[in-house]
């Protein structure tokens, strides 16, 4: 073979195995590494996988959060205005959870339909409504439009 | 009146941006020296009228004038004075015209920095970056307008600036940031200059390189102090995220990286034009396209705003129309300027370019993971997130795996070179990396990711090391052998040397770092591996614009006490939102973080503590890294075409550094 074409395709090879190495890691990381997110609608409806982490997301109910005694454990209701998932979360929440504002929170559901949180996200700023809760509460909501303001 | 003349400088700033776009392109076209000769006086007239708008941006946040909407929305008369000044840009229109102004900025330094370079050359790398300079002035005036009015109407108080955004990170993070960001786009000028010009020679690839280093090591640096911003204010203790955020700019840095070593074989050998030109083109393309999904709301982050959709589809459209425009420009003339293969499989061009192999598959993966919820969601199938889990998967085996090949580069000659010359260079630093790495494993208990990253770190350090050596010997002494090495060199050594600080930081912190959320009341003790930590008292915190509670901890180990530290709750009067500020003892070795989560039952709180050795190893290697991008500019054979012509016969003679 002439030695270009020959050095070409050592090239061609190279970048063949290295990408196609690059694609099986990417496959195999994206089949364990995703998760969906959930509507307490669809949750309540029986939607949701009991075998894999999942998100859900919505308002925190008011009156709905219950610290135990002792630990860092908090229970509290997220709701899409129609359906309900209790969560419960050990650990420590962000400064801006509060009853009445948007949370995701991601973790796995029970089979009794109550949901352990691994991470619980609230907003950052007075303003700013996490878009899958966002659109989870379209159409739903009691209040104006939760969309707005501003950040960096 | 001062806002209008804000509004009337930012039309200026863009009619000039237009013509800087248009008339030296002309007049390279039309070979008119004439028009051509306008590129410089237009380009600086947009940066005048810019930093124009800008200082008077600037001015209403320092008076208060709450008659400017974004002024009245993210500023308080009670904000500290820097606080009111970086608050220009912790909103979105400001920041809009921050990436302005740093982009006009670096129409100047063009202006500045290139007057040995040929006419039409010049003529049109500005008049690129006037097109990208008027498509974001444009978007500023049209969709995002900071100076809009609130009259009448007009607030007695702002509403303040997010307390999160209260911070000296605020002021440096998002200006440095940009300058890498957007200085992106001077390689891409370049390359479209370029690729319009039908001259893609080695004296192209010489005038990008500068550029681009500087551009790279603003964007490490800019990189390292998001991550550090967010260990400290928000991010209870976490360095880096995967935030889709932080992957906007990350997969231009990938990219920018893969560039930086292209253009090293282009400038040199004259091979992999078009590969260098494709990746000029991409690195500045991954900007955009982070711009679009920092601004147009579509993410979750703790960089996402106000979501709308005006803007989205503004920069959707000028992110198509610039990639898409110099993808078919490239596509027309990319084989026109194909280079013909002369390297034998084994030599430094090989080496390198399995290097952007490397990071070019990596930068797809993390685009790939970041572009995932967002296709998925297009088409209806769901809203699924990508978590950091799936980034480590790919992205850790892929950077272990270019560890090898950084060390073999620098040794490697160009052209070719025999396997057995290669594995003299470097067996002896090999050698002694397999004894430390046997050392690592056995003091880490057989921690085999400590071990590896022991064997990869300290593998590529002794090979500097040695290179050097190899490099520096057969002088009369040592220092002149030091000196004989070119700026660019040691550029590449600080560059690498970061790099491996990187790795070990990393692989240490995620291996042996510990972290506890625990519930304590005043006066309880709680143990983190060798430390205590004592709840010492619970006190009033108290700033000009927040009050709150102080939580002293007083830290000791076996030897005695370690050090005190304060972690505060604070609540911003303006706003009444809460805000963590941790307490953080940092060290060379490690740091010792904690930080008061909520109040429980009497005057217990949860507390989070950490101890997170080699942390700031990160953040060195990240400096490590700007600092050798910023050192290769020093090199001679950037100065003006008289120097270097006096110095041609003596650099090329030597073994030519990278």
């Amino acid at each position: 073979m002439h030695p270009i074409r020959k050095r070409r395709l050592t090239i061609a090879a190279l970048v063949v195995v290295l990408s196609s190495a690059a694609v099986g890691l990417v496959a195999y990381a994206l089949r364990g590494n995703i998760n969906l997110f959930y509507p307490p609608a669809e949750i309540a409806a029986g939607a949701a996988p009991t075998d894999r982490a999942i998100r859900v997301g919505g308002m925190v109910v008011d009156g709905s959060i219950k610290r135990d005694q002792g630990s860092l454990t908090t229970r509290f209701q997220v709701t899409d205005y129609s359906a309900v998932v209790e969560v419960s979360y050990t650990g420590i929440l962000p400064d801006l959870f509060a009853e009445g504002e948007g949370v995701v929170a991601s973790g796995q559901l029970q089979s009794d339909g109550s949901f352990v949180a691994t991470e619980v996200l609230a907003k950052h700023d007075e303003n700013y409504m996490p878009p899958e809760v966002a659109a989870a509460l379209e159409g739903k909501s009691p209040e104006p439009s939760l969309q707005g303001g501003g950040g960096h | 009146m001062l806002p209008e003349f804000g509004h009337l400088s930012l039309i200026l700033a863009f009619v000039l941006a237009c013509a800087t776009g248009v008339l030296p392109m002309v007049g390279a076209w039309r070979k008119n020296a004439a028009l051509m000769n306008l590129s410089g006086s237009l380009a600086s007239g947009v940066f005048v009228f810019t930093a124009l708008a800008f200082a008077l941006l600037a001015q209403a946040f320092l008076t208060d004038d709450f008659s400017v909407r974004i002024v009245a929305a993210n500023s308080n008369s009670l904000l500290p004075e820097a606080f009111k000044f970086a608050a220009v840009w912790g909103n979105h229109e400001g920041s809009l015209l921050l990436w302005a102004l740093i982009l006009s900025g670096w129409m100047l330094a063009v202006v500045a920095f290139s007057r040995g370079l040929p006419l039409p050359v010049v003529a049109r790398v500005l008049a690129v970056m006037g097109l990208i300079a008027a498509g974001f002035l444009a978007f500023s005036l049209f969709t995002s307008s900071p100076f809009e009015r609130l009259l009448p109407g007009t607030p007695l108080e702002g509403s303040d600036l997010n307390p999160l955004l209260q911070d000296p990170g605020l002021v440096i993070h998002p200006p440095i940031l940009y300058m890498g960001y957007v200085g992106l786009v001077v390689p891409f000028a370049f390359a479209i200059a370029a690729l319009l010009g039908g001259q893609l020679d080695v004296s192209w690839a010489r005038w990008s390189r500068p550029w681009t280093n500087v551009a790279w090591a603003f964007l490490s640096l800019g990189i390292m102090l998001g991550s550090w911003w967010a260990y400290y204010e928000l991010g209870w203790g976490g360095w880096w995220f995967w935030d889709p955020v932080e992957n906007a700019s990350f997969m231009p840095w990938l990219v920018a990286t893969a560039l930086i070593h292209s253009l090293a074989v282009t400038e040199k050998r004259g091979v992999f034009r078009a590969w260098t030109v494709l990746l000029a083109i991409a690195a500045f393309s991954l900007s955009l396209l982070g711009t679009f999904l920092v601004r147009s709301g579509v993410l979750t982050s703790v960089h996402a705003f106000a979501a709308d959709p005006e803007r989205g589809v503004f920069i959707l459209i000028f992110l198509a129309l610039v990639v898409g425009g110099s993808l078919l420009l490239f596509a027309l003339r990319a084989p026109q300027v194909a280079s013909s293969i002369d390297h034998q499989p084994l030599s430094r061009e090989t080496l390198l370019l399995i290097n952007n192999v490397i990071f070019a598959v990596s930068a797809l993966t993390v685009l790939l993971g970041t572009l995932f919820p967002l296709i998925m969601d297009a088409v209806g199938a769901g809203k699924y997130s990508v978590g950091p889990p799936y980034f480590n998967a790919v992205f850790v085996p892929l950077m272990a795996l270019l560890v090898p090949f950084m060390v073999l580069g620098p040794a490697t000659r160009w052209k070719r070179d025999a396997g057995r010359r290669i594995w003299q260079e470097v067996r002896i630093p090999a050698a002694v990396a397999v004894t430390i790495c046997v050392m690592a494993a056995y003091l880490s208990r057989g921690n085999l990711w400590v071990a590896l990253a022991a064997l990869l770190s300290g593998w590529l350090l002794l090979g500097l090391f040695w290179d050097v050596h190899l490099r520096s010997k057969g002088r009369s002494s040592l220092s002149r052998g030091l000196a004989q090495l070119s700026p660019s060199y040691w550029g590449m050594c600080l560059a690498h040397v970061g790099f491996a600080l990187a790795i070990l930081g990393a692989t240490v912190l995620t291996q042996f770092g510990d972290e506890r959320d625990v519930r304590m009341e005043v006066g309880e003790t709680a143990t983190l591996g060798d430390y205590s930590f004592r709840f010492a008292t619970l006190e009033q915190a108290k700033g000009s614009n927040y009050d709150g509670d102080r939580g002293v901890f007083v830290v000791s180990d076996s030897a005695g006490l370690v050090t005190t530290l304060n972690a505060e709750k604070r609540r911003y009067f303006a706003s009444n939102q809460i805000m963590t500020e941790a307490g953080i003892d940092g060290g060379l070795l490690r740091d010792l973080f904690v930080a008061l989560g909520e109040p429980l039952e009497g005057d217990a709180w949860s507390v989070r503590l950490q101890h997170k050795p080699l942390i700031r190893w990160i953040w060195a290697g990240a400096i490590f890294m700007a600092l050798g991008g910023l050192v290769t500019v020093a090199d001679r054979r950037y100065r003006s075409r008289k120097a270097r012509v006096a110095s041609a016969s003596g650099q090329d003679a030597m073994r030519v550094p990278t």
